[in-house]
């Protein structure tokens, strides 16, 4: 097996005197799709960020692609062009439209020529199923397609791994589908996903593994048999039956 | 058994309200007893204030104090000889700002108001001006005219040459009005004779485009992490906004000479305008940095997240957003400048205000005050609106508040 994209190694975290994560362990392989769960508070969010510096963590090791992240700022930069985010808020750029939006990263971070970056991003557009609305600003949009530009954003600057941050918990029923439908593609595509995500039924079609959060530890992981047959651990039992009974 | 009514899931186009005159009347005016009263109070008072100057206008108003003074108002002592120069800048300005308006706003109706003021701008130039002025002033109607009808046509090619000539206007019209030895046709014309409208409208153009980048400096400043930039643009920001105008005015005028090295003398137009300039800049701080913190914390992570370096994210994700957000505090403020203006009268220019001064001056024009000041207040509110109504325009064009 070759070396993992994601090495976590005890990390730690404190906002103030509030211990946010108490050491996190994790390795992510190439291709691999990892769904992290728990209650509201546990740090699975936290976490995510901590990989591409939207948070820094304070004591451990994270080495992406075998960059280590540091204070360096060229090793974050060289990070965040390999990892790619997505939001719960979408946190598309209101004043841009949708291509302007996809194709910004592009010709200002990889320094690609216009007409490659906008063919890059019409062709990713088709991939989330929206290339009818390029032309448009963000806020002519549902829920649903701001979110899959969000996602063909992340994309454009052909990422390794990609770290989903809740991105369904935003938006109304109908429209949870829809980009469902999109990561699901995208995870069986071979990409390398990390999705802090509640919805169970992507994580049984396409998780390999699933990290259980809280109190800023990983309580239980496991492949998606394990963790919804036969969970070991009590609180995972108590969460699982909370948010499954509640579907 | 539920009653069901009979256009129950037809779609029905909103109900239509009508009413006549007297039934909007009654609705508006008099729908109520303390309403009426109001209204009637309204009335005596509108008419209170228009019997006497409807009197004054018909019996002792006597305007020749303005057609006599006309082109000392428009633009001080400005040699006559050189006015050409004055009429190429206006020109140039409609030409760009016709095109801008074609290009970026493209609306065909503001083609039809501009062929609609045209024999009226012309009629008024005419009248106050001669016959030269008509003619520059249907010229340039024709130039701005024509520009938003060429641009409004081939919008997507002139994009970058309209920009180009529109950043351009402002230092060209500088040259111009300046003028250079170098340049033969155009000889330097001192600052002294720079007057009137001419010289309130420069310095505030100068005080906008100057305190502009200034002030998104200090107010990006005021948010650094960095301690000395910080407390530095806090003191500034503070000791200006903390002093009126005038103290700066008359600092610049009379206190500069002392610290400046003998022999150099900064010439006194410009000491005014750096007054401005340095009032503006701490205003605009505070209102760009309304703007700034009105940016939520998602655009910038989401800036990050896709790897863009700060100042990438400052140019092209903040800043557009803050300032689009603040347009219509920064036109308030422009306005603010543009009257703040008058001020330089006080210490010794002579903009319309100091021209309203030399003029009552004169004995030939003695009692003359309410129709000087009632001209320059007229002169006044026309630009302002006009920049009330470009920013209004502005905000539309840029869909603020929609998306």
């Amino acid at each position: 097996m070759s070396e993992p994209i994601i090495i976590a190694r005890d990390v730690h975290k404190w906002y103030g005197h509030f211990h946010a994560l108490r050491g996190i362990t994790m390795e992510v392989q190439r291709g691999e799709v990892c769904v992290i769960f728990g209650p509201s508070g546990s740090g699975k969010s936290t976490f995510i960020r901590t990989l591409n510096r939207l948070e820094d963590h304070q004591r451990g090791t994270i080495i992406i692609d075998g960059i280590e992240l540091s204070h360096d700022t060229r090793n974050i930069a060289a990070i965040r062009r390999e990892v790619g985010m997505v939001f719960q808020q979408f946190n598309l750029f209101p004043h841009l439209t949708v291509l302007q939006n996809i194709t910004l990263g592009p010709i200002h971070v990889r320094k690609w020529p216009k007409e490659k970056a906008e063919e890059v991003a019409l062709q990713l557009l088709r991939r989330v199923g929206i290339p009818e609305q390029a032309h448009k600003y963000p806020g002519q949009l549902s829920g649903g397609q701001q979110q899959r530009v969000a996602i063909a954003r992340a994309l454009a600057m052909q990422p390794k791994v990609m770290l989903f941050d809740e991105p369904t918990s935003a938006l109304d029923p109908e429209m949870i589908k829809e980009v469902l439908d999109v990561m699901i593609e995208l995870a069986q595509s071979g990409m390398t996903m990390l999705v802090v995500t509640h919805e169970m039924g992507f994580a049984r079609a396409v998780a390999h593994r699933m990290f259980f959060f809280d109190q800023g530890v990983i309580v239980e992981s496991g492949t998606p048999e394990q963790i919804f047959e036969n969970p070991q651990q009590e609180r995972t039992k108590l969460f699982l039956s909370q948010i499954l009974h509640h579907k | 058994m539920i009653a069901r009514s009979p256009t129950l899931g037809q779609i029905l186009p909103p109900p239509t309200e009508r009413y006549t005159v007297l039934g909007w009347l009654r609705r508006n005016l008099f729908s109520t007893w303390y309403n009426a009263l109001l209204t009637a109070l309204t009335l005596a008072l509108v008419g209170l204030i228009l019997a006497p100057t409807w009197r004054w206008l018909r019996t002792e108003a006597r305007w020749n104090v303005i057609a006599d003074n006309f082109g000392l108002f428009m633009k001080g002592q400005y040699p006559l000889d050189q006015v050409w120069r004055l009429w190429l800048c206006l020109h140039l300005i409609a030409l760009s700002t016709g095109l801008m308006w074609g290009v970026f706003v493209r609306r065909r109706e503001g083609v039809g108001w501009v062929l609609l003021l045209v024999p009226l701008v012309s009629g008024i130039g005419l009248l106050v001006g001669g016959v030269g002025s008509g003619w520059q002033l249907l010229l340039m109607a024709g130039l701005g005219g024509g520009a938003a009808w060429v641009g409004s046509r081939a919008a997507s090619t002139l994009r970058r040459p309209t920009l180009i000539l529109f950043l351009l206007t402002f230092p060209l019209c500088v040259l111009f009005v300046r003028g250079l030895d170098a340049i033969g046709v155009m000889p330097r014309v001192p600052t002294n004779l720079w007057g009137g409208l001419l010289l309130a409208l420069l310095i505030t153009v100068v005080g906008i485009v100057a305190s502009f980048p200034l002030g998104v400096l200090l107010a990006f400043g005021r948010r650094s992490r960095l301690p000395a930039i910080r407390t530095l643009s806090v003191i500034y920001i503070e000791f200006i906004r903390g002093v009126p105008l005038i103290t700066l005015l008359f600092m610049g005028q009379v206190m500069l000479p002392y610290f400046l090295p003998p022999g150099l003398v900064v010439d006194r137009v410009i000491r005014a305008m750096v007054a401005v300039i340095l009032f503006s800049a701490a205003y605009m701080a505070e209102n760009v940095r309304g703007g700034l913190q009105a940016i939520p914390r998602g655009q910038y992570e989401a800036a990050s997240a896709i790897g863009l370096n700060s100042l990438q994210t400052t140019l092209f994700i903040i800043l557009p957003q803050a300032l689009r957000a603040v347009i219509p505090v920064l036109v308030g403020q422009f306005i603010g400048l543009f009257k703040d203006t008058s001020l330089v009268a006080l210490v010794g220019l002579l903009d319309l205000v100091g021209i309203a001064r030399g003029v009552l001056a004169n004995p030939a024009y003695i009692g003359r005050q309410i129709e000087v000041y009632a001209f320059i207040a007229i002169v006044y509110w026309l630009f302002s609106y006009g920049m009330a109504y470009a920013s209004h325009r502005l905000e539309k064009a840029l869909g603020v508040g929609q998306r």
